[in-house]
């Protein structure tokens, strides 16, 4: 094999990350030529902001990987009623941690962001709902907030103009469930964040207080701010075709140099990620499976193949290695990017025992509101316990799936998927492991505990 | 129930930021929890009677949400991450060690009220794992050998101005730059 150069990160969200003399104060973001892009947005008329946030092909950082420009032109503008634009910082998929490098670091990058995006939807507020465990976070966010106001970037009568926009930062309390956009809603209400049913609660026509409503991810709308800077159509050239810009990828698990790390989307596949960039497996060890996109994207084992075409049109034939690490790419391999978290396991790792962990996860983080997840959750974790236990049978990994087909399609949110996602194709890929733990049910000698 | 004026003055500065009272719910509840620990009836009847609900709106949220408490946790509280990444890189041996230096078992607080340990769903550090929190710090890459001698600076009282552990927060790089000047003050009492 020839080798390749080392793919370069492009750092625009995380340009000042990790420079040791770059503070999350407001002096320092402003000697590097921050709010500059408000001042521009606030000369522009709203509905250009949003034209050139939809040309851009921006899509969300959450998850769902949908256009961040469309979900705005979904806006139920004919209501009257006031618009509220939200900021989902609950960073809460397992495997995923770059919101957090974000919030504690570059805070102000995130609120001008936040209030050229707010400018342009004409939002009559806007919250930052953050994870409650980032205490240190919520309170960075608070004081850049209150230093911003001051100098008229956010608050009353913002850059001397008449548009005048509040921005409260919001506390969630360790459930995971809030970083589903309706379950955030109801809980930003006060109430528990049991998700709403779509239709019709779509969150830009009914959201909080059954008023339209944006709610998009950190890193989302910190790239707005980018693509004011860059223009939609330049940004729209950074990446590739409907995979536009950069993306954060966090990368965990058995790799040398785990960590996050920026790139132009498809600049680099997953093989180079993991030797390349993130130095390869630990000495001894060879890969067995990566999660790709958060816990709950599908599992890829380590010597699979995918082929077949793409949707412009060319053919592929990809080992797990060569998927290119973008929105697309995952997507052809029958998995997703997800909110980006990169889980490397290798060969050391028990494959039951890894998906009791995940099982356990979701059980925990359930809502409770719809009674397959609320239970059939709960089941997988208890199956995957016992197996893990000594109790495992022939049979189990034909009852998880049978579980895990009866959650997925048949909940009110996406939660149901991602409880069920993993399990059926744990199963499809590491049968063999759930039936060989009938027979062998020690753990192997070399195998951390996981549940 | 006796809370301070400071924590008054703030759960009045925070309503009148939501459009809906009721809004203000988990920030009141918080800044309640932080000073005296947890939520009983008698706090969720003051929380309701201050946001014009029912006691029940606010007993329901302290019985769902994972951080909010009916009963308080120990003076100083440590949060283990179990999460898959945090397990592959051996959250579960921390936890382990955590409990018998602390001689605490995990989702308890010790008899003499000191510690508390919870082995808790993933704390977004997935990087720098097995991540550990000791009440507001984030401690990365806490194997159990570590944790072990986490858990004896922290018995001695010495891990705030150890050398050996920086916190994520502590670590972030601030106008002030002295440690114990981002040192972060328990509101605990």
């Amino acid at each position: 094999m020839i080798k390749k150069n080392t793919p370069k990160e492009r750092r625009i969200i995380l340009k000042h990350a990790d420079d040791p003399k770059y503070s999350n104060r407001i002096d320092c973001y402003l000697r590097e030529g921050g709010y500059a892009m408000l001042k521009k947005s606030f000369k522009m008329k709203p509905e250009e902001i949003g034209e050139e946030v939809l040309q851009s092909g921006v899509r969300g950082r959450g998850g769902a990987g949908f256009p961040a420009g469309m979900k705005w032109k979904f806006l139920d503008r004919k209501s009257g009623k006031p618009i509220y634009l939200i900021c989902n910082a609950d960073e809460s998929e397992p495997g995923t941690f770059k919101d957090r490098q974000i919030i504690h670091k570059d805070p102000h990058q995130l609120i001008e962001g936040m209030m050229i995006a707010a400018f342009a939807i004409q939002a009559k507020q806007a919250f930052i709902y953050i994870r409650a465990e980032f205490f240190e976070g919520a309170k960075i966010l608070e004081r850049a907030i209150e230093e911003a106001k001051k100098k008229g970037f956010c608050g009353d009568k913002i850059l001397g103009s008449n548009y005048s926009c509040d921005l409260v930062v919001h506390r969630g309390a360790g459930a995971y469930i809030c970083g589903e956009e309706t379950g955030l809603i109801e809980s930003l209400e006060g109430k528990r964040p049991n998700p709403r049913i779509k239709p019709p609660y779509f969150p830009a026509v009914l959201g909080l207080y059954q008023c339209p409503t944006i709610v998009n991810n950190v890193e989302t709308l910190c790239n707005v701010k980018h693509v004011m800077e860059i223009g939609g159509k330049a940004f729209s050239e950074i990446g590739k075709p409907n995979n536009t810009g950069t993306r954060i990828w966090c990368v965990s698990g058995h790799v040398k140099k785990p960590g996050y790390y920026e790139f132009e989307c498809g600049a680099l596949t997953l093989g180079e990620m993991i030797y390349d960039v993130c130095g390869g497996l630990l000495p001894g060890r060879s890969l067995q499976a990566v999660i790709p996109g958060g816990s709950s994207s599908k599992i890829l084992r380590a010597d699979e193949r995918f082929s077949g075409k793409l949707k412009d049109g060319t053919e592929f034939d990809w080992g797990v290695e060569d998927i290119p690490l973008d929105f697309d790419g995952p997507m052809a391999a029958g998995t997703m990017s997800g909110s980006g978290g990169i889980i490397v396991m290798d060969d050391s790792v028990d494959m039951v025992e890894a998906m009791a962990n995940i099982n356990a996860f979701y059980a925990h983080e359930s809502c409770g509101q719809c009674t397959p997840c609320r239970e059939g959750s709960l089941w997988m974790r208890k199956i995957t316990k016992r197996m893990c236990d000594g109790g495992a049978r022939e049979e189990d990994a034909d009852l998880l799936l049978s579980v895990a087909n009866q959650i997925e399609g048949r909940t009110i949110c996406a939660f149901g998927e991602a409880a069920a996602w993993p399990t059926q194709s744990f199963i499809a890929k590491f049968r063999d492991h759930f039936e060989d733990k009938a027979k062998n049910p020690e753990r192997k000698k070399s195998s951390l505990q996981l549940i | 129930m006796n809370l301070s004026e400071d924590t008054i003055e703030q759960i009045d500065q925070i309503i009148p930021k939501y459009p809906e009272k009721r809004s203000a719910a988990l920030m009141i509840i918080h800044l309640i929890q932080d000073e005296i620990g947890a939520i009983d009836l008698e706090a969720c009847e003051w929380i309701a009677e201050k946001l014009e609900v029912q006691p029940i709106n606010i007993q329901e949220l302290i019985t769902f949400y994972p951080m909010l408490r009916e009963k308080p946790w120990g003076k100083k509280h440590l949060r283990v991450c179990r999460t898959l990444p945090c397990a592959l890189r051996g959250s579960y041996a921390t936890c382990q060690s955590l409990e018998k230096k602390l001689g605490v078992k995990e989702g308890h607080v010790r008899d003499d009220g000191e510690y508390s340990l919870e082995f808790m769903e993933c704390l977004a550090d997935c990087g720098e794992g097995p991540v550990v929190m000791v009440d507001e710090q984030t401690y990365e890459n806490v194997d159990a050998e570590k944790a072990g001698l986490l858990a004896d600076l922290l018995l001695k009282g010495k891990l705030d101005d150890s050398k050996k552990f920086i916190s994520y927060e502590q670590a972030l790089v601030s106008e002030s730059k002295t440690k114990a000047s981002v040192k972060s003050k328990s509101s605990k009492k």
